[in-house]
């Protein structure tokens, strides 16, 4: 082969005490494509960040057709022909997609923009890869499929040769996902050259030519996705073999929670569009779908901090007006919330004060906080939930993302709640971490507990949910049995596709019935 | 009502609303320019005052009256440079810094001119800008006299609005400005630096902010006295917001604002007898607050206003 267009050579980089890369090389040749598997922490954000300038290396450098780079500059990658796709887009949401793709292209000194160049080459892009896209929208009003689209174009108009995508489908529902990747391997046909970043294998097998897998920062192993399985991908990835759990067959019991016709909203915007669910005892229900199409609020209504505007919710059997906190607490509704750092923990408060704030007053003793016992209380949620790494002393945000999780489901499930809302619980997870969630979602399942899964995980909503019902733009879809669900029948429900009206009612009459 | 008909028909009150409305356009652009590029600039009333000072004091020592201008400008600049070193580099409250630039350089302005100027009964003066009449415009019937014989700094301010307009929307420059404001890494990302971007605003901005104070007491008046900003820094803020951050509507807001105080300042000599004048003072905040809240419903404010850049960090 010719030489490559891009080669990196023993990059190292430290963060204090931790080496984020470690003596790291890859080469990558015109018209191939390379994954850069790992978990997160591995050290694939920081590599590309060094090769894009973000960072600058402790050692090594990076040659682009055979010429060093200046580390440390973001133009000269730019101008060497290096786009970067970033996993949270580098965009401006007021601006618009032709303004997005402009800046910083033209001289700053120069008198006027080129709009009408600049739009005549942009279209001719969009043209040639298939990217559709409206120049004159604004961006923030555009899907999040769509902003990507202005991210790649973005790099393809400052003639992008090499191009570099940060977990490009963490954001995407099934089938957005399917057409990037027809659309990465044209680029690739057309002898443009790609990076991109995943830790999902099957992405990784159907799309790429080469992996290359990073661990612990460091460049473990180097297959050709023709050579190469899922397994062994896994297993080097890992480290060491992990299964995720399984749910097995159950007979659910007693309908706990039941809604009809429920809608919200706020700000003028039906959040939720008259949804209807059921959640029976000792069953999982998984609510998929891509973030931002109405579970946040779905979880906050049943977390008592957003209220209906109509329809009903039936709370064991009784119907409910609304639902604050504190009713929320004392039914035993345990609830696990999107984002860990903000709503499910207080960073800088000790574990043991985080783990019975929402129970406070069964540890406070004559209006004072009963330290001793909430001490305890922790202790006994990290003694049962293996939680690393802290004391119940310990601010909270010292932990890990999967210890901290741990701690959260500690908090509900060791009271053993009767309803669990789990809002993306394995967000941002490494697998083991993963295993070790849905570990303790299955088992509080088999004692009995009602878990509302809320996630945008395909696999981990298959792995553990009995029944799934697909949120779009705040509707539910009817529910599917969890043995009738596959990928692709998942993607078209998240995309808006199942029979609707009358079908679908008699749909789930049928699934109740069975 | 017919004296309010009367007072609106005065071409004097024209005259006198594009006057009081300089020193707010100068004021808001500068603001605008900085919170265009993600920074809120609460120095202003501070370099306001200190503009107003330094200016006056280089012309009562015999330099030029725009030299003075310039002088007020260089001056602002120099307190955006330390605006944006405490908020841009390092990463400080742009509320708190901005709030300290004004303390600092309010004080410090009283302090240099005590130094300077020997305490008098009636303060030193100097000559002023004298009106420019524009040939040919001018002779028009009431809007001659009413718009067209301004002093310079006047037209100036005008044409710098429509300057930034341009600037703003129209250039490579402006939209890096604009990116820098509203995400400073998709800024980086696109090779532009928003570190030095931001610098560059909050200093051009400050500059017009020097140049406003010095309108006081080059154009407006003849000399300096300590309270003279009275406040025209907060307004030209609430004015930005007004403004929806665009340079041509800074102008309008201004001049809206100017025009609710030259009347409310006529109107006091109409009626001034029958209530207290204090009351009158008050009419051009009250417009200006319920413009506002009907105007900035609508306002896009620039996503990245008082996020401090770090690079690296997301």
């Amino acid at each position: 082969m010719s030489t490559p267009v891009l080669e990196i050579e023993g990059v190292s980089k430290r963060f204090g005490t931790t080496l984020a890369n470690d003596d790291i090389s890859l080469s990558l040749a015109k018209g191939e494509i390379v994954a850069l598997l790992g978990e997160n922490g591995a050290g694939k954000t920081t590599l590309m960040s060094i090769l894009f300038g973000h960072y600058m290396p402790d050692s090594g450098r990076v040659l682009v057709n055979g010429v060093e780079l200046p580390p440390g500059k973001p133009r000269a990658a730019i101008r060497a022909g290096i786009g970067m796709v970033h996993q949270h887009f580098a965009l401006a949401p007021n601006l618009t997609v032709l303004e997005n793709v402009t800046t910083g292209t033209e001289s700053l000194w120069s008198l006027s923009l080129r709009r009408a160049d600049a739009r005549a080459k942009l279209l001719s892009i969009s043209e040639r890869f298939g990217l559709k896209v409206d120049p004159d929208a604004r961006l923030g009003d555009l899907s999040v499929g769509e902003q990507q689209r202005v991210e790649i174009l973005k790099a393809l108009y400052n003639d992008a040769r090499i191009l570099v995508l940060d977990e490009p489908t963490a954001v995407l529902t099934q089938i957005e996902a399917e057409h990037l990747f027809a659309t990465l391997k044209d680029m690739a046909r057309q002898g443009l050259s790609l990076i991109f970043i995943s830790h999902k294998l099957d992405e990784v097998m159907s799309t790429a030519d080469r992996v290359l897998v990073l661990r612990g920062g460091r460049h473990v192993a180097e297959r050709k996705a023709s050579e190469t399985s899922k397994a062994e991908l896994a297993e080097l990835m890992v480290g060491r073999t992990v299964e995720r759990p399984v749910r097995e067959a159950s007979t659910p019991g007693e309908i706990v929670l039941e809604a009809a016709g429920l809608t919200v909203r706020t700000g003028g915007v039906d959040r939720l569009k008259a949804v209807d669910f059921r959640l029976r005892a000792g069953e999982i229900l998984g609510i998929i779908g891509v973030s931002g199409n109405g579970q946040a609020v779905l979880a906050q209504l049943l977390s008592g901090t957003a209220q209906k505007t109509s329809g009903d919710i039936l709370l064991f059997g009784e119907p409910v007006d609304t639902l604050s906190v504190a009713d929320v607490v004392s039914a035993g509704i345990g609830r696990i919330p999107e984002d860990r750092n903000r709503e499910g923990a207080i960073g800088e408060m000790a574990i043991w004060e985080n783990a019975v704030l929402e129970r406070l007053s069964r540890f406070s003793r004559h209006g004072l906080v009963d330290r001793r016992a909430g001490m305890a209380f922790s202790q006994r949620i990290i003694d049962a939930f293996d939680v690393r790494g802290g004391t119940p002393g310990s601010r909270i945000r010292l932990l890990s993302g999967g210890n901290m999780q741990k701690l959260i489901l500690g908090r509900n499930l060791i009271e053993r709640p009767r309803i669990l809302v789990a809002a993306q619980p394995a967000r941002g997870l490494d697998e083991g971490a993963v295993a070790s969630v849905h570990e303790r979602i299955l088992e509080a399942r088999r004692q009995g507990t009602a878990v509302l899964l809320i996630s945008e995980d395909l696999d981990e909503v298959m792995a553990l949910a009995d029944r799934i019902q697909a949120i779009v733009g705040g509707r539910l879809s009817p529910p599917i049995p969890a043995d009738e669900a596959s990928a692709r029948r998942l993607g078209l429900m998240m995309a808006g596709e199942w029979p609707d009206g009358e079908a679908a009612t008699r749909q789930e009459e049928v699934n109740h019935a069975v | 009502m017919s004296a309010i008909v009367d007072i609106i028909a005065s071409a004097g009150l024209w005259a006198a609303v594009l006057r009081i409305a300089t020193p707010l356009i100068l004021g808001t652009l500068g603001a605008l320019l900085c919170e265009r590029s993600g920074v809120l600039n609460l120095g202003i009333e501070g370099i306001m005052t200190f503009g107003a000072m330094i200016g006056w004091l280089a012309v009562y020592h015999g330099a030029d009256l725009w030299t003075g201008f310039a002088i007020a400008a260089l001056a602002g600049a120099l307190f955006g440079l330390l605006h944006a070193g405490l908020t841009v580099t390092l990463g400080l409250s742009q509320h708190v810094s901005g709030l300290g630039v004004t303390l600092f350089a309010s004080s410090f302005s009283y302090y240099v001119f005590r130094l300077a100027v020997p305490v008098a009964g009636t303060p030193p003066t100097i000559t002023p800008f004298q009106p420019l009449a524009i040939p040919g415009l001018s002779d028009l019937p009431f809007v001659g006299q009413a718009f067209f014989t301004q002093t310079p700094p006047t037209y100036v301010a005008i044409l710098l609005a429509l300057f930034l307009a341009y600037l703003v929307f129209r250039t490579p420059l402006g939209l890096a400005i604009r990116m820098t404001g509203e995400n400073p890494h998709a800024a980086e990302a696109q090779g532009i630096n928003p570190m030095v971007v931001r610098y560059g605003a909050v200093m051009a901005g400050s500059a017009l902010m020097g140049m406003a104070g010095a309108f006081l007491t080059l154009s407006a008046f003849n000399s300096f006295f300590p309270t003279m900003v009275q406040g025209r820094g907060w307004i030209c803020i609430a004015l930005v917001v007004f403004a929806s951050w665009r340079p041509e509507r800074a102008l309008l807001g201004a001049l809206l604002f100017a025009f609710f105080d030259g009347f409310q300042l006529r109107l006091q000599t109409v009626l001034g007898g029958a209530v207290p004048y204090q009351l009158f003072l008050m009419i051009p905040y009250i417009l200006s607050i319920a413009a506002l809240a009907v105007m900035a419903r609508r306002a896009r404010v620039p996503q990245a206003l008082m996020q401090p850049y770090r690079r690296g960090e997301r």
